[in-house]
């Protein structure tokens, strides 16, 4: 009796092992805060760790069909902008400060948000949407990309993200 | 640095056990390492592998996942069904290459 129990947990010694797992919370909207997060659950993939987001309130831009093609750059109130922020307040500077990073990304060949999202899926990650931010924002499950799963409740996120570490965007 | 026993040669591995050496790879010890992945080689993989050693021997590193599919018309899904364990090492490793560098 007591070998068997040892090997029982043993066995679940080797698939806790084998199980690893990140669940990635995107809550921003911004290209600069999408790509972390994206490029993250991807890298877990490819190195077998299962992975899901989770997005969430602005984070929701990244999986709207809408917004997913148009989101924008991040630089007023970001310490990091490398303009003045007098400058980046001014019509069309924030346009011109993505395109620049759309450029940079081209050359180093990193896919657009959208193709991101469709290797995630290919690569079995899990996309999910939250219920509550979606009906703050009026959004049905048609307004979102094909590749999300579905719209849970935060509840269910801890559900699924049991033994996952997890990381806040 | 260690060593492990391979199709009856040592070779040197590093901490996660890429080969140190390209130059050491046969195909007998890809198969051995697919099968330690359980893994069993089909055409596919050899093709994939095939282009790993190419790309590695051409620009001196091994082809990231995206790397992979764009270069051998292989899709993203069809890399994750024959590389389960993660294509992103897997088929580096298993070609007797490094860690891919790239991230994506």
């Amino acid at each position: 009796m007591t070998a068997t129990l040892e090997q029982e947990k043993q066995a679940q010694g080797a698939e806790k092992e084998t199980k690893r797992k990140v669940a990635i919370i995107c809550s921003k909207g911004s290209l600069d805060m999408a790509y972390p997060g994206l490029i993250m659950a991807n890298a877990a993939r490819m190195m077998g760790i299962d992975a899901m987001i989770f997005f969430t309130f602005w984070g929701l831009d990244i999986i709207n069909e809408k917004k997913v093609d148009h989101l924008h750059a991040g630089m007023l109130g970001n310490p990091s902008s490398p303009m003045p922020h007098s400058l980046m307040g001014l019509p069309g500077m924030e346009a011109l400060a993505t395109t620049m990073m759309k450029k940079k990304m081209d050359a180093l060949d990193i896919p657009g948000v959208r193709e991101m999202l469709e290797i995630l899926d290919d690569a079995g990650a899990e996309l999910y949407a939250c219920q509550l931010a979606m009906e703050m924002f009026d959004l049905e499950t048609s307004d979102l990309v094909s590749q999300v799963t579905e719209s849970i409740t935060a509840m269910d996120f801890w559900q699924k993200a049991e033994g996952a570490q997890v990381v806040f965007i | 640095m260690s060593t492990v026993t391979l199709a009856g040669q040592t070779i040197e591995v590093d901490a996660e056990g890429f080969l140190l050496n390209p130059d050491q790879w046969t195909p007998d010890i890809a198969v051995e390492l697919a099968a330690e992945a359980g893994i069993n080689l089909s055409d596919q993989h050899w093709q994939v592998l095939d282009f790993c050693r190419r790309t590695n021997a051409e620009k001196g590193a091994p082809p990231t996942v995206r790397g992979i599919t764009k270069g051998t018309g292989i899709s993203t899904k069809e890399m994750y069904a024959l590389f389960p364990g993660g294509p992103g090492i897997l088929a580096s490793r298993i070609a007797g290459l490094s860690k891919p560098k790239g991230c994506i």
